[in-house]
């Protein structure tokens, strides 16, 4: 393929595996820059979440956009209640020691991940798309009679693909209004700055943490049904995203959600655009470090405005 | 030190420590064949993680990657015994003198960052070795390995692949791993480090240099993870990338937290523990993930400290 | 489950030639009734089966498990070996090599298995074989890797129910030639399983005339594929596709959406699609491609006597899934090995008069000493040829065609063609 249709392609991937890694993120940010701790458990809540959508299409059938819709309320809430349960049960009675929960939460991830194994198998499920064309891109070329217009081979993407993208972005806004716009978003900022100020103002910190654990878990739930589509559900397929999501929320500036969702962009921008250049395993070689670097010269993310 | 009952606590926890040593020497002609073995393996494991709990116990330095420096160490055995028909004893220098280069060079890139950066950056190092090690895999065979032949294992005239010699190499290894652990955070260097953990800032006003100091545990702590990598290869005749994955890089920290961190015994303790946690439960069930997890979570909330530092906290109070 | 003299005997009888024949003739002749007198006693034989329950290699452990225990029921109901029961000890290895040997170290000394038998994945195979040679316990594994053949491992390591990729791939390689095309690009996994495909298929491919043009190595913790396809060349004939893990259907699907009505012919081998419905949404483009299939998944016209027994024994309909959920497919083109893998062990077992594990050496050389195995109720994948030097079987594989979702025969190999020199002859190490 020439260069140019190539970076297209390279491109929307891209920017898929951006929209759904922004929302993963998010929710992993979320939790880190108000309640400040790891949530290693974070993957195996997008695993589940990606599990509950094939539960709901095999139970409702039907056509695959209602089964589809049903899924993205239904897993989210779900992983969202479980979150905030074991938020209630493990995290808040060691009061939130970094080192401690990121064990628990790793004590989690394999309880999690050992239940699935048993209730849904060892299988990777496909979940059908509620729709999926294929849209071929055309490119222009300089022929004897000028510009002219072609379809190159392979340059193409799916309807389900940019309705993804489009989809994040919705979700994006909708969290950025809820942060900035409403009184539970002005509460959990308020946690965030300064835990001990908002309880001796009557926040129920407690209250807040267990929301946002859940909201985080629900976020990476509903980024989870978003690929499931394209990706099929797997109880091990909750790792790669985790170390993606962590990547970002670094490089981001931990806590800043304007942050996060760049970072995620360029990450995976970075990640269909290297592939253009190089065999796949060293782009990816070059791309961790690429990021590693990153991290090291500017250790407070790209725009992070402290030293974390 | 204040001598109270005619000796130090320095002492006391050197004796121990050593009574502990002379348990594990007796227990080899006590022990069934199937626990003779595992404990063989337990002491190799143990010394990755009192590598590992040399920079975050003591350091306070939480790193993801230390399945990069096993893993160098490994690689750095095995690849010249293999490719280059070396014997163990250049074989092992090779490993650790690759240890001793990469947490070098890792460190020094890493320890620019700190907290939660470092954590991630020492895992995207970790995860870039790990592909590195699959990208060249005309040599490494990747994911795959390869395996060091039992005639290869011979060293200053023992054969390693046998029960006996296995078991004192590793308990060899691991009373050196253990008595350099206890040395170190005994001596002034140690303490600097034990200080960083407890506040950093105040060390630096202090007027040491800390970021010298976090250097020199991330490479002491690197290069042990290499000599029990190297060690691996060596008593078990295997070497392969399942050991430079994240996995791996998550089972000293899970080790060390359950044994107790900042202690010189627990590591060795996680490591036992976790072992038999898992091998006693999946014989009566295939869901042994779940009751590890179940543990991992029960301890957090009941154990803090780990299992050898409530015993110091509650017991022994003079425990290094 | 039949239970006549007549099923018991005649495959072993076909079984064991040359010099183990005399040897089997003793346990052939002992009159039936004396054995199952004697399985009331008896101690069982102990197989200690590493398992990947958990892990990548679960989907696969799941099914080698069901195998293994209709296999196991098979033997039993005939009387067990030299009237002993068959025992399964099963330890899941985590499909980690570290585990692994940990595992067989456990049935060797804990549980004093006589063998340790089952694993899949090859770096699991690597680790643990080392320490199945050093504790001397007979290690028969189902692996399909070039491992035992190539004379990394030793004596004690053997694979003598299923096919390796060398011979596999390079058995390929006349009919991509002949029948698809000559420039071939080829898509495999970037670890030492997809490099073996690379390096002997490329070699097999140019000595029909035929080029690889393109070898593009996917890294194996990927999960999107649509971005290393445009580095596929336009004038590609044949994509030659080989991928594992959880993220197959992901691949093949993408491969799909990327040609769009304009595809080359593919080529793949089934492990891209194992434990996967064909049916699945986003698989019709694979209609009218071809595949590797060790053995075939959906029951074919001219389906075997044995194979129908086969199926119906381990619980596998028509289509290649469990008769108890049509959408639990199976991994059938590697599962069979353990299947036959249990009864060479068996034959193994009678014509050496294993008694117990101070008779491992006479078992090895027992198993070393067959070669021609007719297909049978034992075999019912097909005919197949042990290589006693190399540890090694040989056999039929079977190319398969999509069409109406289902996989249809259309090219049996012989086993000649998947044949090639020995690379070590592992008779001459010592026990």
């Amino acid at each position: 393929m020439e260069l140019a249709p190539y970076l297209i392609l390279g491109s929307i991937e891209g920017l898929v595996t951006a929209a759904v890694l922004a929302l993963m993120a998010v929710g992993l940010s979320l939790v880190f820059g108000v309640m400040r701790v790891v949530n290693v458990a974070h993957g195996e809540f997008f695993m589940l979440g990606a599990v509950l959508a094939w539960f709901v299409a095999d139970m409702i059938g039907g056509h695959p956009a209602i089964s589809f819709v049903a899924a993205l309320f239904i897993a989210p809430v779900l992983v969202g209640s479980l979150a905030v349960v074991a938020d209630t049960m493990i995290l808040k009675r060691i009061k939130y020691d970094p080192e401690r929960t990121i064990v628990a939460t790793i004590g989690l991830l394999y309880i999690i991940q050992q239940v699935t194994l048993m209730t849904y198998g060892s299988n990777a499920r496909p979940v059908e798309p509620p729709f999926n064309q294929r849209i071929s891109i055309p490119w222009f070329e300089w022929t004897e009679s000028g510009l002219s217009m072609y379809w190159p081979w392979g340059l193409g993407t799916t309807t389900y693909k940019l309705a993804v993208i489009g989809f994040a972005v919705i979700l994006l806004l909708a969290i950025w209004v809820l942060m900035t716009r409403t009184r539970i978003g002005l509460i959990m900022r308020a946690t965030q700055l300064d835990r001990d100020v908002a309880q001796a103002y009557g926040i129920n910190v407690d209250r807040v943490y267990a929301l946002v654990f859940g909201l985080g878990a629900g976020l990476a739930a509903l980024a989870a049904v978003l690929i499931v589509p394209i990706q099929q559900a797997h109880y091990l397929m909750g790792h790669d995203p985790l170390l993606l999501s962590f990547i970002v929320v670094i490089i981001g500036g931990l806590g800043s959600l304007a942050g996060t969702v760049v970072a995620a962009v360029l990450i995976g921008l970075s990640d269909g655009l290297i592939s253009v250049f190089f065999t796949p395993t060293l782009a990816k070689i070059i791309a961790t470090l690429i990021v590693t670097f990153v991290l090291i010269f500017r250790p407070s993310g790209l725009l992070g405005k402290h030293n974390p | 030190m204040i001598e109270k009952t005619g000796m130090t606590d320095a002492r006391k926890s050197l004796y121990f420590h050593l009574g502990l040593i002379g348990a594990l020497f007796i227990l080899q002609f006590i022990l069934p064949a199937y626990h003779h073995g595992n404990l063989a393996r337990i002491m190799v494991l143990a010394c990755y993680a009192m590598g590992y709990n040399i920079l975050f116990g003591y350091t306070g330095l939480l790193s993801l990657g230390h399945a990069m420096f096993f893993a160098a160490g490994m690689y750095g055995m095995g690849l010249p015994m293999v490719h280059l028909g070396w014997t163990p004893e250049p074989a092992l220098i090779s490993a650790i003198v690759v240890g001793v280069v990469v947490s070098a060079g890792i460190g020094f890139l890493a320890l620019r960052t700190s907290g939660v950066s470092f954590m991630i950056v020492t895992l995207m190092f970790a995860q870039a070795g790990f592909l590195t090690i699959l990208y060249f895999g005309e040599w490494t065979r990747g994911d795959e390995g390869f395996v060091i032949k039992q005639a290869e294992r011979v060293m200053a005239g023992f054969d390693l692949s046998q029960p006996t010699n296995r078991y004192n190499a590793a308990l060899i290894l691991f009373s050196i791993c253990l008595l350099l652990t206890i040395r170190l955070v005994h001596s002034r260097f140690g303490r600097v480090m034990i200080a960083i953990r407890e506040n950093e800032e105040r060390t630096h006003m202090l007027g040491y240099d800390v970021h010298f100091h976090k250097w020199m545990a991330v490479i002491m702590s690197g290069t042990m993870a290499a000599l029990a990598g190297a060690a691996y290869a060596l008593l078990f005749g295997y070497a392969g990338a399942t050991f430079a994955s994240v996995q791996y890089s998550i089972f000293p920290l899970l080790w060390v937290l359950l044994g107790g961190a900042g202690t010189a015994l627990g590591p060795f303790i996680g490591t036992l523990f976790m072992f038999y946690l898992i091998d006693l439960s999946s014989s009566f069930t295939t869901a042994y993930m779940l009751i590890a997890g179940l543990a991992l979570v029960l301890l957090t909330l009941f154990l803090p400290q780990g299992l050898v530092g409530e015993f110091r906290r509650k017991v022994v109070p003079w425990l290094s | 489950m039949k239970k006549t003299s007549k099923s018991l005997l005649t495959p072993r009888r076909q079984i064991i030639k040359g010099a183990a024949a005399s040897l089997a003739l003793g346990a052939v002749s002992m009159p039936l009734m004396g054995r199952y007198a004697q399985t009331q006693s008896a101690e069982p034989i102990k197989i200690g089966f590493q398992v990947h329950r958990t892990g990548i290699g679960a989907a696969y452990g799941r099914w080698y498990d069901r195998t293994t225990m209709a296999a196991v029921e098979k033997i039993n109901n005939a009387g067990g070996i030299n009237g002993r029961p068959v025992e399964i000890i099963a330890e899941d290895d985590g499909t980690d090599p570290k585990r692994g040997a940990e595992v067989v170290e456990k049935f060797a000394t804990q549980h004093n298995a006589d063998l340790a038998f089952g694993t899949l994945f090859s770096h699991v195979v690597y680790g643990s074989a080392p320490r199945a040679g050093e504790l001397k316990i007979p290690y028969f594994v189902v692996s399909e890797g070039h491992h035992v053949a190539s004379g990394a491992l030793n004596r004690y390591t053997l694979q003598p129910g299923i096919t390796d990729v060398k011979s596999q791939v390079q058995a390929m390689a006349p009919f991509v030639a002949n029948n698809l095309g000559k420039k071939v690009t080829m898509v495999y996994p970037d670890f030492a399983f997809g490099h073996d495909h690379r390096d002997y298929f490329s070699a097999a491919i140019e000595a029909q005339g035929g080029q690889v043009i393109e070898k593009i190595a996917i890294p194996p913790t990927e999960t999107s594929f649509t971005k290393y396809f445009p580095k596929i060349p336009r004038d590609t004939e044949v994509i030659y596709h080989v991928m594992v893990g959880p993220a197959v259907l992901t691949f093949v699907k993408e491969m799909g959406e990327f040609f769009g009505s304009s595809r080359p012919e593919i080529f793949g081998f089934i492990d891209s699609l194992e434990a996967t419905d064909l049916s699945s949404p986003g698989l019709e483009f694979l209609e009218g491609t071809y595949f590797w299939e060790g053995n075939p998944r959906y029951a074919q016209a001219n389906q075997s006597e044995y194979d129908k027994a086969y199926r119906a024994a381990v619980g596998v309909d028509a289509n290649g899934a469990s008769v108890s959920d049509s959408k639990d497919v199976s991994t059938y083109a590697h599962m069979f090995g353990c299947w036959e893998t249990l009864h060479i062990v068996k034959a193994g077992m009678e014509a050496s008069g294993y008694r117990g594990t101070g008779d491992r050496a006479k078992l090895i050389e027992a198993v070393e000493s067959m070669s021609d195995m007719p297909h049978s109720d034992a075999h019912p994948q097909g005919a197949k040829r042990f290589n006693g030097k190399t540890h090694q079987v040989f056999g039929h594989q079977y190319i398969t065609k999509v069409s109406n979702s289902k996989l249809d025969l259309v090219h049996t190999t012989s086993i000649e063609d998947t044949l090639y020199p020995d690379e070590v002859d592992y008779t001459k190490q010592s026990f």
